[in-house]
């Protein structure tokens, strides 16, 4: 009996030892890191807080992991120095096991940074500069939802094969702005269209309709607009006014969110073609996750960032589990091993260089008649398969790629 | 660059609707400055509640444009007034600094606010139906609603500059800026005065807003990014200077919607090239005495 007690106790004690050292702390912390208050705040912030308790909710029902987990949030407020500052406090003082979203490129890219060097684990899923799998890619690292190179090369590609041969590019004028414009030029011409001309406008302007006007001159199928947030709201607007689409042009938006067309309405945006990687209209399962998420978070259908968020969290737990591990480079090397079925992405796989690849869609805004109601938005045109929606592996210039 | 003269007087057109909302915001700035001595910072913060004012009466009282261009202005006329009494009559015998410094904290306050509210993406606010449309002017495309605002801000301009300048009550107000002591003596209720006279000004800046609301976003940082270049106008035109206030605004409209044509990098900048060279050539402003 003696025997028999101490043994079990050993027995215990071993298996704890065992799993301490694997899993610290026996819980895996998960860091959710957006813009909370400003002009990203719709695309992630507090949703994607929604959509990571919502992966770790799902996670837990289905697999009863041994493990604790916990979910804490940051707002980076678009500055790199104090997303910097709060990852660092994560991984160093509060045990925290990966970062996920963080919209902003500038700030993805630092903690990209940080977490190779901790050791920890970055899902991206809100940034968009494809830097992160090329140049800058890490082991670290796992870019999840979409990229620059992947917006360019959809949307372009893509309208120029349906009939938008000839372009005029209305660009804010800073990196991100000409980065898109440039891949987009490219892609156009590589698809044998047009580039009749292009306008740099300074970030954050108000008033567009002088810019929109050159673009009505130019005669161009179709304007591409290599902007974002206020910038691109504004045009839409003001190019509705002016009767663009109406006479004939169709507005290309090169980095549109759900909850841009949201804050514009379809009187105003429809007929915009943009790419995007999720839409929660696609199938039963994206419409009945979608229904749970607008549940949680004030009745607002979620982005592609946010349904990113969901699936890079789900896809963690469950190579975390499988490994009985939280080592940063061993998760990841776990999550690249095989292609799985995402639940909102369809068929993906994680490459070398971090890219998670997957499945994109052209879509157009419908108008007012087409649409049912609030966020009944987008109509499919095309489906880019995953093999053609990102950059080749072998032209990012990562180092991981042998 | 070829330049095709349709073109040309597209942007033209262009630049004066611009420039009707400079007018229209330098010309409360103007007045405001020129009997208060205030220089009001928090005026984009008045031109976005405007609009916000706006999009509320339409969106939670089922009140249309029309309503709020004659509500707007009194609700901002009552707000800046409010301001006036319990804030800036104890800066008046201060330096300018202070002022400004006091309306630039409400500013950042109510952006503040309202971003924590509302959020940064903005609101839609719908074109009134009457002023949808528009005219093919052969050389271009003229939105009604924009050749609207133009009309009515000119209106607006003319009349503002016709009551100061050329009426009584005009006269008492220039009287009182210039020593209010002895306007007081001659039985003029100048505290009065001077604060209907800020609330003047914000219910300007609260009409503006809401000749904006349908053409750009509702949003909390709509007027922060609009007060800066208003405030280059004032300086442009001459503190304080009413119809310098109002040339200078439809002015540097035009101005900047040809550099948007001809060079559209430097159309941020062009109006504070101009601000640096007037103050090196002419101190006091293209219109300015003082």
């Amino acid at each position: 009996m003696k025997w028999k007690l101490l043994a079990a106790a050993a027995a215990v004690a071993l298996a704890t030892g065992t799993a301490q050292a694997q899993i610290s702390g026996n819980t895996v912390k998960i860091g959710v890191l957006s813009d909370m208050s400003s002009l990203y705040a719709d695309i992630g912030g507090p949703g994607s807080v929604v959509a990571a308790k919502m992966a770790v909710e799902d996670f837990e029902k289905a697999h009863h992991p041994k493990f604790k987990i916990e979910v804490v949030s940051g707002d980076h407020l678009n500055k790199p120095d104090v997303g910097s500052q709060i990852v660092r406090k994560w991984y160093d003082e509060e045990g925290v096991d990966v970062v996920v979203d963080t919209p902003n490129s500038g700030v993805a890219l630092a903690v990209s940074e940080i977490t190779k060097e901790k050791n920890k684990v970055f899902l991206g899923s809100g940034p968009g500069t494809s830097d992160l799998t090329g140049a800058k890619c890490s082991p670290n690292t796992i870019h999840w939802t979409y990229d620059t190179w992947m917006l360019a090369n959809g949307t372009g590609t893509a309208l120029v094969k349906h009939g938008g041969d000839t372009w005029f590019f209305i660009t804010a004028d800073y990196a991100f702005g000409q980065a898109l414009e440039r891949d987009t030029t490219n892609a156009v011409k590589k698809a044998g269209g047009k580039v009749l001309g292009g306008v740099r406008v300074p970030l954050n302007n108000q008033d567009f309709s002088s810019f929109l006007l050159q673009a009505q001159a130019s005669k161009a199928k179709i304007i591409g607009l290599a902007n974002a947030g206020g910038d691109t709201i504004n045009s839409i607007k003001q190019a509705s006014e002016f009767g663009i689409v109406k006479g004939g042009q169709n507005l290309a938006g090169l980095l549109v969110f759900l909850s841009d067309i949201h804050g514009i309405g379809l009187e105003k945006a429809q007929g915009l073609i943009l790419t995007a990687t999720f839409y929660w209209d696609m199938n039963d399962k994206t419409r009945a996750w979608s229904k749970r998420f607008a549940a949680l978070d004030n009745n607002k259908m979620p982005t592609m960032v946010q349904a990113g968020v969901y699936t890079s969290v789900l896809e963690y737990l469950a190579a975390v589990s499988a490994i009985n591990s939280d080592d940063g480079r061993k998760v990841v090397a776990q999550m690249k091993k095989k292609p799985f079925d995402d639940p909102l992405f369809g068929r993906s796989y994680v490459r070398e260089d971090g890219r998670n690849v997957h499945a994109a869609y052209l879509f157009q805004v419908k108008t007012p008649a087409e649409s049912k109601g609030p966020y009944d938005y987008y109509k499919t045109l095309a489906t880019i398969p995953a093999d053609e929606a990102f950059r080749p592996l072998k032209d990012g210039g990562c180092s991981l790629v042998k | 660059m070829s330049i095709s003269v349709p073109a040309l007087m597209g942007q033209l057109l262009i630049g004066l609707i611009n420039g009707s909302f400079y007018a229209l915001l330098s010309l409360g700035l103007a007045v405001i400055f020129g009997l208060l001595n205030i220089i009001n910072f928090a005026h984009g913060a008045q031109y976005m509640l405007g609009a916000f004012v706006a999009w509320f009466l339409l969106d939670k009282a089922g009140l249309d444009y029309w309503w709020a261009l004659l509500i707007v202005p009194v609700v901002l006329a009552a707000f800046g007034a409010v301001i006036e009494r319990l804030m800036l009559k104890h800066l008046y015998k201060l330096d300018h600094l202070y002022g400004l410094l006091l309306t630039f904290g409400l500013a950042l306050i109510l952006e503040g606010v309202f971003t924590n509210q509302f959020g940064s993406a903005g609101l839609p606010y719908s074109m009134p139906d009457k002023l949808t449309g528009g005219y093919n002017l052969g050389f271009m495309f003229l939105p009604t609603y924009r050749a609207w605002v133009i009309v009515a801000s000119l209106v607006i301009c003319v009349a503002t500059w016709f009551v100061i300048e050329r009426t009584k009550l005009g006269s008492y107000l220039r009287a009182a800026t210039e020593n209010p002591s002895l306007v007081q003596a001659f039985g003029v209720n100048v505290p009065r005065m001077i604060t209907l006279t800020y609330g003047f000004g914000a219910g300007l800046a609260g009409l503006a807003g809401v000749f904006a609301a349908p053409i750009y976003q509702v949003s909390p940082q709509m007027g922060s990014s609009l007060i800066i270049v208003v405030f280059a106008v004032v300086v442009i035109g001459g503190m304080g200077s009413i119809m310098g206030s109002i040339l200078t605004g439809f002015g540097l409209g035009i101005i900047e919607g040809l550099t948007k044509y001809f060079y559209p990098e430097a159309s941020s900048t062009v109006i504070f090239v101009i601000m640096a060279i007037v103050l090196v050539v002419r101190p006091q402003g293209l219109f300015g005495q003082r």
